[in-house]
């Protein structure tokens, strides 16, 4: 059983140090004249600017339209997903959606395979990793398929366009502005965030910290950014934390849905219910109890049942020819009035929808 | 009896129904026959395809390494992060490899010299790898890699002439010569022995501990290539990249036939149920079939696999009793 080669291992051993020396060399030679970050040239983006958009073109019937999220039972892309297909029927076309169990980088690939194959005319996709989805939604372009990237998205040159929910920095200004009218432009706040790396939320904290250096605002101090790692229990003990710190705390800003519902939990049962001013970005149906036992006032997120609505217009503007995607072209998305693309083919919702009493009635998720 | 475990072994049999599939997917569903599609439904399994292999030989010797897509992970993203930092990316390739046989031979170590079951150290491993993983490159992803070899991982590009995307051809050629390895030399043969009874394997000369350490290596190798793979198809480095994927791979094994006990099974069975898996993924995914169905699916298959050769078993044995008994009697009339 035993090859005869293993009895000599001193030989053995020396032919394997001298191979690895071998390669050692090679690789510091080919590593030296390789292919390396610098060295790799841009190919730039393969574009179909050549179609040209006709404003006047009616919107097709009969499309085939599919939503493809980063995850098939996340809640918040099932409403978002829902009305976008609710919309797809009101125009007189089919909307579906399919996608992967877990939002992983590479999950939605097979997906866009095989939306290809069923030969839809639009797949819209929030993207979970922006360049693991490229190769195949550039394939999809090359067979016409339209590709709109909503809620998350991918890179420019793999898709038509972008429906982001608001922008970055109208959601981190409104956060701002929402409280210290709240406050009367005075007195101490503090914020309370997801995890310290989370792109968006360091974002609009970005945007936070900006608009807190106007001259209006110069009554208002942001004594400290807190991290609840998006965590409940953890952002209950940091709103805790806070509270005992900073005796003269006024408000608190969350704009994690997490965040603000722990926050919620906490002041709503302490001595702190009424003192102080609690705003950020929450769901409807995590905050409605808060805002009916008066924790807090109010709150703000976009609409993702607007969302999705835009994203099949937009989706079935592209697919009629109304626009190609390049900067002003403009389109009507139904009750939501026009809209105009923007730099990179980036169409804006809007600005966050602010919840309250008056109007928390009226939705449902 | 013989012709029982002749023709309905399972291994053949799922040969069989990846062609039912096949044929069934062609007649049934528009968009699957089509040489785009099923150049996109192999390039999907390119890294289960590839990791798949040095499994079976692992789970044929008894053993399992549950750390392969955490390997995966490790590799693209020390692949990410060394790309970032700006060096070439021949120099990359070997010292992802390297990492994967280091990774390898931790485990290898931990089990032959530490006398630790596989399945324990690798769930540990599986652990530690994808933490370090995340430690090297974090939330980040690293993109942009060179178009001179991302084009041949990519499912667009196929060997000239053919449907077959080259980590698949790849995967050809060396599932080729894993199977003449496995089933034609005395290495082979030794897997076989160490699974079914490592002692007796001891006892007859096998150097156990060492082909076993061997295994452990080649799989790490195997699962950090495939992790530049799966880098370059997707173009997008991450450290969370293949996460779940070991589950895939060993589903897939097993589904072609290989004991999870050791000492049974066949390359071309394990081959089978990758392709299986793919090929039936793919057309569940074009028929809209939602993914908790898919996975029911699978897990049906999975349960049926290895159900179906115990019954086969079972029955063969009570026919070998019946005959026995009938054969018997007379004689003992006789005394």
């Amino acid at each position: 059983m035993t090859p005869t080669s293993l009895s000599q291992p001193r030989t053995r051993r020396r032919a394997v140090a001298a191979s690895a020396a071998l390669c050692a060399l090679t690789l510091a030679v080919t590593g030296c004249s390789g292919t390396t970050k610098d060295s790799v040239k841009d190919d730039g983006p393969a574009k179909a600017a050549d179609a040209k958009a006709n404003p006047d073109a009616p919107l097709k019937k009969g499309l085939k339209i599919a939503f493809l999220p980063k995850q098939i039972n996340n809640p918040y892309e099932k409403i978002v997903d829902d009305a976008g297909i609710a919309a797809a029927a009101d125009i007189g076309s089919t909307g579906k959606e399919v996608g992967p169990s877990t939002a992983n980088a590479s999950s939605q690939v097979s997906y866009i395979n095989t939306l290809i194959q069923q030969k839809q005319d639009a797949i819209l996709i929030a993207a979970n990793d922006p360049n693991a989805v490229c190769g195949p939604l550039k394939q999809a372009m090359k067979q016409n398929i339209k590709v709109v990237a909503y809620d998350s998205d991918t890179a420019k040159d793999c898709r038509q366009l972008f429906i982001n929910q608001a922008s970055s920095e109208e959601i981190g200004r409104s956060q701002v502005r929402n409280i210290a009218k709240q406050l009367g432009n005075k007195g101490e706040i503090a914020i309370l965030s997801a995890t310290q790396n989370a792109t968006n939320q360091n974002t609009w904290i970005k945007f936070m910290k900006d608009e807190l250096t106007k001259p209006a605002y110069k009554d208002m101090k942001l004594v400290k950014v807190a991290y609840g790692d998006d965590d409940d229990q953890k952002s209950f003990q940091e709103t805790q934390g806070l509270l005992k710190a900073y005796p003269n705390l006024k408000g608190i800003i969350s704009p994690t849905t997490v965040g603000i519902a722990a926050a919620a939990r906490y002041i709503g049962d302490s001595s702190y219910k009424g003192k102080v001013v609690l705003n950020g970005l929450g769901t409807p149906n995590q905050m409605r109890k808060y805002i009916e036992n008066g924790t807090l006032e109010q709150f703000s997120l976009w609409n993702p049942k607007e969302l999705g609505y835009l994203g099949t217009y937009a989706a079935a503007a592209l697919a009629s020819g109304q626009i190609t995607g390049a900067e002003g072209e403009k389109f009507k998305a139904g009750d939501l009035g026009e809209y105009t693309v923007g730099k990179d083919g980036e169409i804006i919702l809007g600005p966050p929808t602010v919840f309250d009493e008056k109007n928390i009635g009226d939705f449902d998720f | 009896m013989t012709a029982l475990t002749k023709y309905l072994r399972w291994d053949t049999a799922v040969g069989i129904l990846l062609i039912a599939v096949f044929l069934a997917g062609s007649g049934t569903t528009e968009g699957f026959a089509n040489t785009d599609n099923l150049s996109a439904a192999l390039g999907d399994v390119s890294e289960i395809a590839l990791i798949a292999l040095p499994m079976t030989l692992l789970v044929v010797a008894g053993q399992v390494d549950l750390s392969v897509a955490s390997m995966l992970g490790l590799s693209s993203a020390l692949a990410g992060s060394l790309w970032q930092a700006g060096f070439a990316f021949e120099l990359i390739v070997p010292l992802c490899l390297l990492a994967g046989a280091v990774g390898g031979l931790l485990n290898g170590w931990l089990v032959t010299r530490v006398g630790l079951p596989s399945l324990a150290v690798t769930i540990g491993t599986l652990t530690l790898y994808r933490g370090l993983a995340s430690v090297i490159l974090g939330d980040e992803a690293v993109a942009d890699f060179p178009e001179t070899y991302a084009r041949y991982a990519a499912y667009t590009e196929t060997v000239p002439g053919t449907f077959v995307p080259y980590p698949v051809a790849l995967f050809a050629v060396l599932a080729v010569g894993t199977a003449i390895a496995l089933h034609c030399t005395g290495f082979g043969r030794s897997l076989f022995a160490i699974g079914a009874q490592e002692d007796a394997a001891w006892f007859a000369g096998i150097r156990v501990k060492r082909l076993k350490l061997v295994l452990f290596v080649v799989s790490g190798l195997v699962a950090s290539f495939a992790g530049i793979v799966y880098t370059l198809r997707y173009g997008s480095a991450r450290a969370d990249n293949g996460l779940g994927l070991e589950l895939v791979v060993i589903a897939s094994v097993l589904l072609g036939g290989v004991d999870f006990d050791g000492g049974k099974g066949t390359l071309g069975g394990a081959v089978a149920g990758v392709l299986l898996i793919g090929l039936l993924t793919n057309l569940l995914t074009l028929n809209d079939i939602s993914n908790e169905i898919q996975v029911i699916v699978t897990g049906l298959l999975l349960v049926a696999s290895v159900l179906t050769p115990r019954l086969i078993a079972v029955l063969a044995e009570r026919r070998h009793r019946r005959k026995a008994a009938e054969e018997s009697v007379p004689v003992s009339a006789a005394i």
